[in-house]
């Protein structure tokens, strides 16, 4: 059996797992969404850009749903912090998740234009929204949130909606979202047949430099201008999950003093490079391999976020000593060994079918299809 | 302080969103078997007609799912953002039967949805029947794992509470996953959406027939949802009373309540067929009762006890006693952490800790409740017993009426002669509401019946809220109701517009042109 200190590292690994399984699945998703008047023209168009990812996007939802499931499991003290403090971020991101659904399976039901053109604005809106808040959260992440707790382990937060909307985390909000509207682009370009896919192509030139551009931004201002956090006196690595039981200090920068800071860097070097690639891959018709370099950015750009705020979970600017840590803020040993052997069997096959769905629908969808058949969804 | 705006506020909350969400889960669980029944019937006989059955109840399927996808993710979101002491509490326990539902059957669900609407085509038939069955499973599946979780909350097995986490925490995982209230409620619950499901197909079949419309098709359909609704129907009944069964053993004052026993009897109890029950005077008026009948079924024996309410009442304030210990250890501990006598007498009573929170939740401070404070909190584990007792009535007449209406659709079917009788066609129609208005107050018996409580004996549903201000739950209250109202518009306008476009209206069946599967307007 492993020890309780091994089993928190390996849950926290996991989270991000899941959530860069989110970004790559969904984020093309979301960005073909928010990107559907752009890439497409007419409502042929429409139907084909989305028939890209109509079949398979509830499924890449569900790493949205397991991450926050996982989270509430392994990490309840972060689940209950974040979602009510972040209450009404939460609450505009609900209204995008569900309003989805229809805006995919309900939006070919009625062939009037109106009701078309109303849930491309709608499917806008949900493509654009979800990526803008929880890039936003996680900006607030590095700057600490303002909550306490109790001696019984209540939460208070102070602080309002407005509050979150300053400007490093509207940084790393800009930054989510442009990430996702290069990868929706760079699936775009995989799936779909000229004059869409070339149109994603010519956009990957537009897209790619600007998410460059953000994330350096944003990797510069938290080098420089983001004080970070350390722990001093923790209750040990293996101790009973209450955040009280340790003492935290401020330090001088995330990056140059987290433990895992020059891990962060390197993960984002790795994302940059990837994304330089993108447009260049896409350029010679390398459409698979261009997808793949943005996937790699996503995934490099998630885990240095990650990397460069271990071992914490979410600050506390209140209470500093009220911060969550990958050390006080897990379930029990033995929540967090169950939940290990159940992603132990599962992962493994969600990937498989997940795969085997995928080579299913492989192919480009064409123009051709769209107008003579029409799918029951 | 706890602030009972918020709390009432939260609580209306997630009672408006969880019984939307029930309005097509249920519709989705039973659904899906029909789907799968018929592409059988379809693969192993080869007839065109049952695909393309299979194919317009599909229709309906995906507009309902998601509607289902939409609505579910705000329950699992809510947790978090309205019940954040509650997450932190019991989030060891109640958080892994979530997480595990998503990795072993909601993925699963979602992931092949798509190969339904999208595979007719890329896979063979055998595989496509594959892909439905799947769906079929793992949505059952889905339900268990949730049932789970909620099971646990109305028989709290297999955890205690740590005092250096303040939370409850697992100490064995197979007595959650094994709570014999999760195996009742699974059953049960998943019957009564395939009664659901089988009603829905059943009543839009009735008026393709009424009005001439589609006759073999709705014949064939009809058919289907006749047996399948009859077996559920059958099940939904007999594991409703293993349900009663097994919370005359673990949720006494709700078995009570539903009853509206206010004083033990001397077994067998007799069971109240009508009365009207008044809470403030704490007694039933023009009870009619059937004697014997209902302790054969709570104690499946003429010698078992049930115990009435004011007994109940009696417990709970010995507990709130007990519970008022525990809570005066923890303080001490609080101070010094060895205090070895505390941490000993903690132990001992701990298992009253959530009476203690009882007077919390009226915000009195445990440590200096009077005798009067005790008698209160004690009368609050009342709950609203005329609620109970008629929601308790009225879904068990409904499904009495599934198994009569679904036997004779049987008969019906059995002799070819479901368009014999119009009145029947009639009453297959205006039947379709009956099994949402059954579930729904299904979900009402157990959930407002374990009221005080959010984890029945543990935590007390007032204390369980997020610290947010009543402005914050009232505004996204307020947005919920404007945009699930919108979803409801648009949802009853599209089932209603394609139940009524029918397979004939959608040239789907007759055949056309050979393959006319068009679910679009064009």
């Amino acid at each position: 059996m492993l020890d309780y200190e091994t089993l928190r590292l390996i849950w926290w690994l996991l989270i991000g797992v899941l959530l860069a399984g989110f970004a790559v699945t969904d984020g093309f998703d979301l960005g073909i969404a928010a990107l559907v008047r752009v890439l497409a023209r007419d409502d042929d168009e429409r139907r084909a850009l989305l028939e890209t990812i109509e079949p398979t996007w509830e499924g890449n939802q569900v790493w949205l749903i397991l991450g926050a499931g996982a989270v509430f499991a392994a990490w309840p003290l972060l689940y209950a912090a974040a979602f009510s403090g972040f209450y009404f971020a939460m609450f505009i991101a609900l209204l995008a998740f569900i309003l989805r659904p229809g805006g995919f399976s309900f939006r070919n039901k009625v062939r009037d234009p109106r009701w078309r053109n109303a849930w491309d604005w709608v499917l806008t809106f949900t493509g654009v929204v979800p990526p803008l808040i929880f890039g936003i959260a996680i900006g607030n992440l590095f700057l600490g949130v303002p909550f306490r707790y109790d001696d019984n382990l209540r939460m208070t937060y102070e602080g309002g909606l407005l509050d979150l909307l300053t400007p490093f985390p509207l940084l790393v909000g800009v930054l989510a979202l442009g990430m996702l509207l290069m990868h929706g682009c760079a699936w775009a370009a995989v799936k779909s047949e000229d004059p869409i896919a070339a149109r994603a192509a010519g956009l990957l030139r537009w897209f790619v430099p600007t998410y460059i551009v953000l994330y350096l931004a944003a990797g510069a201002w938290l080098a420089m201008a983001v004080p970070g956090y350390a722990i001093s006196g923790a209750a040990g690595l293996d101790a009973a999950s209450n955040p009280l039981h340790k003492q935290v200090v401020a330090t001088g920068s995330w990056l140059a003093d987290g433990p895992l800071g020059h891990v962060a860097s390197m993960m984002a070097g790795v994302a940059i490079l990837a994304a330089v690639l993108v447009p260049l891959l896409a350029h010679r018709r390398r459409h698979v391999g261009a997808f793949l370099a943005s996937a790699t950015a996503v995934v490099g750009t998630i885990f240095s976020f990650g990397f460069a705020l271990f071992p914490f979970l979410m600050p506390s600017a209140l209470d500093p000593r009220s911060s969550l840590t990958v050390w006080d803020a897990s379930s029990s040993k033995l929540t967090l060994g169950l939940m290990l052997i159940a992603a132990v069997v599962f992962i493994p096959l969600i990937l498989a079918y997940t795969t085997w769905v995928y080579r299913v629908l492989r192919g480009r969808v064409s123009l051709q299809h769209i107008k003579q058949s029409h799918s029951m969804y | 302080m706890i602030d009972h705006a918020v709390v009432d506020l939260s609580r209306l909350q997630f009672a408006l969103t969880a019984m939307y969400h029930f309005l097509f889960v249920p519709l989705t669980l039973g659904l899906v078997f029909m789907l799968a029944i018929m592409e059988s019937v379809y693969v192993m006989t080869g007839r065109e007609i049952w695909k393309r059955m299979t194919q317009f109840w599909g229709v309906l399927f995906g507009i309902n799912f998601a509607m289902g996808v939409a609505t579910g993710v705000t329950l699992e979101f809510q947790f978090g953002t309205n019940w954040a002491y509650y997450s932190h509490y019991v989030g060891d326990v109640f958080g892994t039967p979530l997480a595990i539902e998503g990795m072993m059957a909601f993925f699963l669900e979602a992931t092949f949805i798509g190969l339904f609407f999208f595979g007719w085509d890329k896979l063979s038939r055998v595989k496509h029947l594959l892909v439905t069955w799947i769906l079929a499973f793992a949505t059952s599946m889905s339900a268990l794992w949730i049932l789970v979780a909620n099971a646990w909350m109305q028989n709290p097995v297999g955890a205690e509470f740590n005092i250096d986490t303040m939370r409850m925490e697992v100490t064995s995982f197979s007595a959650v996953f094994f709570n014999p209230v999760a195996q009742s409620k699974f059953v049960h619950t998943v019957s009564a959406g395939y009664v659901l499901g089988a009603m829905f197909v059943l009543s839009i079949s009735a008026w393709y027939l009424l009005k001439g419309r589609n006759i073999e098709f709705a014949k064939r359909s009809m058919t289907v949802a006749a047996s399948f609704g009859l077996a559920a129907a059958l099940s939904v009944v007999v594991l409703g009373d293993e349900s009663g069964y097994t919370i005359t053993e673990h949720q006494k004052m709700k078995l009570a309540a539903i009853e509206a026993m206010w004083d033990t009897e001397p077994p067998p109890a007799a069971f109240t067929l009508f009365g009207l029950p008044d809470l403030a005077e704490r007694k039933t008026h023009y009870a009619i009762h059937i004697p014997w009948v209902m302790g054969l079924i709570g104690t499946r024996s003429i010698d078992g006890v049930l115990p009435g309410i004011n007994q109940l009442v009696e417990e709970a304030s010995r507990r709130i006693a007990n519970g008022r210990i525990a809570y005066a250890a923890m303080q001490q501990l609080r101070m010094n952490r060895d205090d070895a006598a505390a941490r000993a007498q903690f132990e001992d009573t701990k298992g009253d800790l959530g009476y203690a929170l009882l007077l919390t939740r009226l915000n009195v401070d445990p440590l200096i409740a009077t005798q009067a404070d005790i008698q209160r909190a004690a009368d609050s584990t009342i709950p609203n017993v005329p609620v109970l007792f008629w929601s308790f009535r009225i879904m068990v007449g409904c499904g009495l009426y599934f198994i009569g209406l679904f036997a004779f659709s049987f008969w019906l079917a059995s002799k070819r002669q479901l368009d014999r009788h119009r009145w029947y066609l009639r009453a297959a129609l205006y039947s379709l509401p009956l099994p949402w208005i059954a579930s729904q107050l299904g979900w009402i018996v157990a959930e407002h019946g374990r009221q005080p409580w959010a984890i029945e004996g543990i935590l007390p549903t007032a204390l369980g809220v997020s610290s947010v201000s009543t402005g914050q739950v009232l505004t996204s209250l307020i947005g919920f109701v404007i945009f699930y109202t919108a979803l409801a518009v648009v949802d009853a306008f599209l089932m209603v517009r394609y139940a009524r476009k029918g397979p004939d209206g959608l040239g789907m069946w007759p055949p056309v042109d050979g393959h006319g599967n068009t679910a679009h307007e064009d």
